[in-house]
């Protein structure tokens, strides 16, 4: 199982809350605004509360699709209140993101998670599948003019982090 | 505010294996004692068990005709080999009752013939009834699964239509071409050795938990509990229904007739019937959550019934 | 033999075309057919943009209506057989007798396919379809050998699409009420089996248990494979013995009987997967693709990787092959 290097993991771990929050909650804003589809297929679940829980780092995500919230929370208490949340490593998080990887897959190999209300999952994980959401590109076109920069490196850590994986849509 | 006619009273084939002995005498009972009009039988689950019953459909069928009771044939509910297409194909050209299709290869054959459509056919909706009733389908028994509104939705389609309702027994749920059956005793389908007819009202199976949840009959999967409608059949009766099943379990059938005749006579509360038949088949949870759109292990009684679904 | 690809989004649909599907099938996005789940299918805009995708690249469509209709809600699936009709669908592919009366008269010119769901597992029954509605082509159940497949084509008059890889039905298609035994919702009227409004995971220790409405389907050791919470791959007590009293979690594979399947006159080799991501359908057909240009010896090299993908991450030939039974 893909865990996200020491090297990246770190900073997340001695990073503020509220500058991880800022920077998720900025790449999620741009992400719902560069794919307004998402919504029409989530129907009522854009309502539901989701949240992510990589496994390898000390942090939950909540999000809210139709409100556009996210709010970030560090691991430890009591998690964070959601109608459904998956867990597993940030790598394959961010790959169901994107529709790289199959979910289905994922849960059958137990890299993946999920528990609460399944009909908010599937709603959500087939919402993403047909979204063609490149995050390289959507972080690309959130960093101005250091877009090229930015995708390229963004492409690179993916393609490093999602080696040996199923992952090989066209 | 009019007269409805009273519902007949039918019998399935016993979905289980009993041994021939076992099968004849229970129908001589039911020749002798149980008050229903029409008798369907025949091995209907697997083909590999035909030899049981066999030698004493002759006999058993004289005496359901001598007792005035009218007899149907059942067809097998999954036909896959070619002797068990020759069996269909002979059974309906040789046959000199009417015969119950219970899957697609009897529908094509049927046609032109008396026949009726078993509760192993989808027939979910009047488009194919009717569709079925003009290939010459004199009566329709409905799958388990119908919620009352499907059934009523049929009845008023096709007025005058002979539907038929399974309201008693364990219900069929599925069918494999894997025995389960045999599975769980080691076996195979091929060299099963009727290991089936051990357990002559299923082999129970329970969840991880201890859940009582299915029986395994053969090839066939069956409810644990039995569907029993029989508080629930007024509003259907009042709606046009014309026949009620009972599917034979292991069990006094000719008193579970009796019952369902009393309650279908107006001679006695549905109430008071559910405590007989209680007494019947001891020891099953009963079951009609399938008629009130819910699960169909669900109990429904009727002070709720009456809330849910006729307020 | 054509490959037959599944699709549950547009972009689902993109990959299986790009992947080399001879024919993808999808549905609606409502109960009018099997795989009625969340997020998933098509509305008519986008089948009507897909099939414009396809016919350029020279694939074809075939749109699934195959549940039973409702009593009552007839003019669900009346209206769903009318669009895709209308929008290009080069087949429907059915189960309902009443559905295809209403095809079979209203467009007798329109391709019909007999579902899987329809049950369709012998000569007299394909006959039958044939006879009454004009079927072109019927997807057989899953009960039946190679061997009993061309049997089976030798004595009809119609083209034979077959499962080749992915979930596995362990009963007769069309004819399992076990899911709404145990939810109310049924797989045949609501177009969908084991729904996820009912089904529940919960980490019970170091152990996954898996439910389904009030009961439980299965309980996974960690770091065992698991599967979907379906009845038929459930884990349950008969005797005293706990075991899969129908069949493990596991994916159908049938890919090293390619050439039997060939020889036993089948026309079309068929995918599951509607509710499986678009790198599933990807990866699938393309491999898939690849294997039936191979020679034999080469095949299982270029499907093993797939197994990792499928439930329990083990595959089975099921049915067509007889011990299964």
């Amino acid at each position: 199982m893909q865990t996200l290097p020491p090297l990246l993991a770190k900073p997340v771990d001695i990073a503020p809350l509220w500058l991880v929050e800022r920077v998720a909650r900025t790449i999620f804003a741009g992400v719902l605004r560069a794919h307004p589809d998402l919504f029409e297929r989530l129907g009522d679940y854009r309502r539901s509360r989701y949240c992510f829980s990589p496994s390898d780092l000390p942090l939950h995500f909540t999000v809210v699709p139709e409100r556009g919230t996210l709010s970030v929370s560090r691991r430890g208490a009591a998690p964070p209140a959601a109608d459904a949340r998956v867990e597993g490593p940030l790598v394959v998080l961010l790959a169901l993101l994107e529709g790289r990887c199959d979910a289905d897959a994922l849960f059958f190999s137990r890299d993946l998670s999920v528990t609460g209300d399944m009909e908010a999952m599937l709603a959500l994980r087939n919402a993403l599948d047909d979204s063609a959401i490149d995050l390289p590109r959507e972080l690309g076109a959130l960093a101005g003019p250091f877009s090229p920069l930015v995708a390229g490196t963004a492409r690179y850590i993916r393609t490093r982090a999602l080696e040996g994986r199923d992952a090989t849509w066209n | 505010m009019t007269e409805t006619s009273k519902p007949a009273l039918s019998l399935g084939p016993v979905y289980f294996l009993w041994d021939g002995p076992k099968w004849r005498d229970f129908y001589f009972r039911i020749a002798d004692e149980a008050p229903v009009e029409h008798v369907t039988l025949g091995e209907t689950v697997c083909s590999k068990r035909q030899h049981f019953s066999e030698p004493h459909i002759a006999e058993v069928v004289e005496r359901l005709e001598a007792a005035g009771k009218r007899v149907t044939l059942s067809t097998l509910a999954m036909v896959t080999l070619e002797r068990e297409s020759r069996h269909v194909r002979d059974l309906i050209r040789d046959s000199a009752h009417p015969v119950e299709a219970n899957d697609l290869s009897a529908l094509g054959l049927v046609k032109g013939k008396p026949h009726s459509i078993g509760p192993l056919v989808n027939v979910y909706n009047a488009a194919t009834a009717r569709m079925l009733a003009a290939r010459g389908a004199d009566n329709i028994c409905l799958p388990p699964e119908l919620p009352a509104g499907s059934i009523l939705q049929m009845l008023a389609a096709m007025p005058g239509f002979s539907f038929e309702l399974f309201a008693f027994g364990r219900m069929p749920l599925a069918i494999s071409a894997r025995c389960a059956h045999a599975r769980s005793k080691g076996l195979t389908k091929d060299n099963c050795q009727f290991i089936c007819g051990e357990d002559p009202d299923g082999l129970p199976l329970r969840t991880l938990d201890r859940q009582s949840f299915l029986v395994l009959n053969g090839v066939q999967t069956m409810s644990n509990t039995c569907a029993v409608l029989v508080d629930d059949l007024a509003p259907l009766v009042e709606a046009g229904l014309s026949r009620v099943r009972l599917s034979p379990q292991d069990c006094d059938m000719v008193r579970v007739a009796a019952l369902y005749r009393a309650v279908l006579d107006g001679e006695m509360d549905g109430r008071e019937a559910l405590a007989g038949l209680a007494e019947a088949y001891p020891g099953v949870p009963f079951s009609n959550g399938f008629l009130h759109q819910k699960e169909g292990a669900a109990w429904v009684s009727r002070g709720r019934n009456a809330a849910v679904a006729h307020g | 033999m054509e490959l037959i690809c599944p699709a549950g989004t547009p972009a689902a649909f993109r990959e299986a075309v790009e992947a080399g599907a001879d024919a993808v099938y999808c549905g609606f996005r409502d109960e009018t057919n099997a795989r009625n789940f969340p997020g998933l299918n098509f509305s008519r805009e986008e089948l009507r943009q897909s099939i414009g995708l396809a016919r350029a690249k020279g694939v074809e469509t075939f749109v699934a209506l195959n549940t039973f209709m409702r009593a009552g809600d007839e003019a669900l699936w009346y209206s769903a057989a009318d669009d895709a009709v209308a929008i290009g669908a080069d087949a429907l592919i059915l189960a309902d007798f009443g559905l295809m009366a209403y095809v079979a008269e209203k467009y007798p010119a329109q391709r019909l396919h007999v579902s899987v769901q329809a049950s369709a597992s012998n000569a007299d029954a394909i006959r039958f379809l044939v006879e009454v509605f004009g079927a072109k082509r019927v997807v057989l159940p899953r009960v039946l050998t190679v061997q009993d497949i061309a049997r089976l084509t030798r004595q009809i008059d119609c083209e034979v699409e077959v499962f080749a890889f992915g979930g596995l039905c362990v009963m007769a298609e069309g004819r399992c009420s076990l899911s709404s035994y145990a939810t109310g919702k049924s797989p045949n009227m609501n177009g969908v089996c084991s729904p996820a409004s009912h089904v529940r995971y919960r980490q019970d220790g170091e152990a996954l248990v898996s439910e389904l409405g009030a009961y439980t389907i299965n309980r996974f050791g960690p770091g065992e494979a698991s599967g979907y919470p379906t009845l038929c791959k459930g884990r349950f007590e008969i005797g005293e013995v706990e075991g899969y009293a129908f069949e493990d979690p596991v994916s159908l594979d049938v890919i090293d009987q390619i050439d039997a399947l060939r020889a036993a006159g089948v026309s079309a080799l068929k995918i599951e997967g509607r509710q499986r991501g678009k790198a599933y359908v990807a990866e699938v057909v393309s491999s898939l693709r690849k294997a039936l240009a191979a020679a034999p010896a080469e095949r299982a090299a270029l499907v093993a990787r797939l197994r990792t993908m499928s439930e329990g991450q083990r595959t089975t030939a099921g049915a067509y092959d007889k011990r299964w039974r």
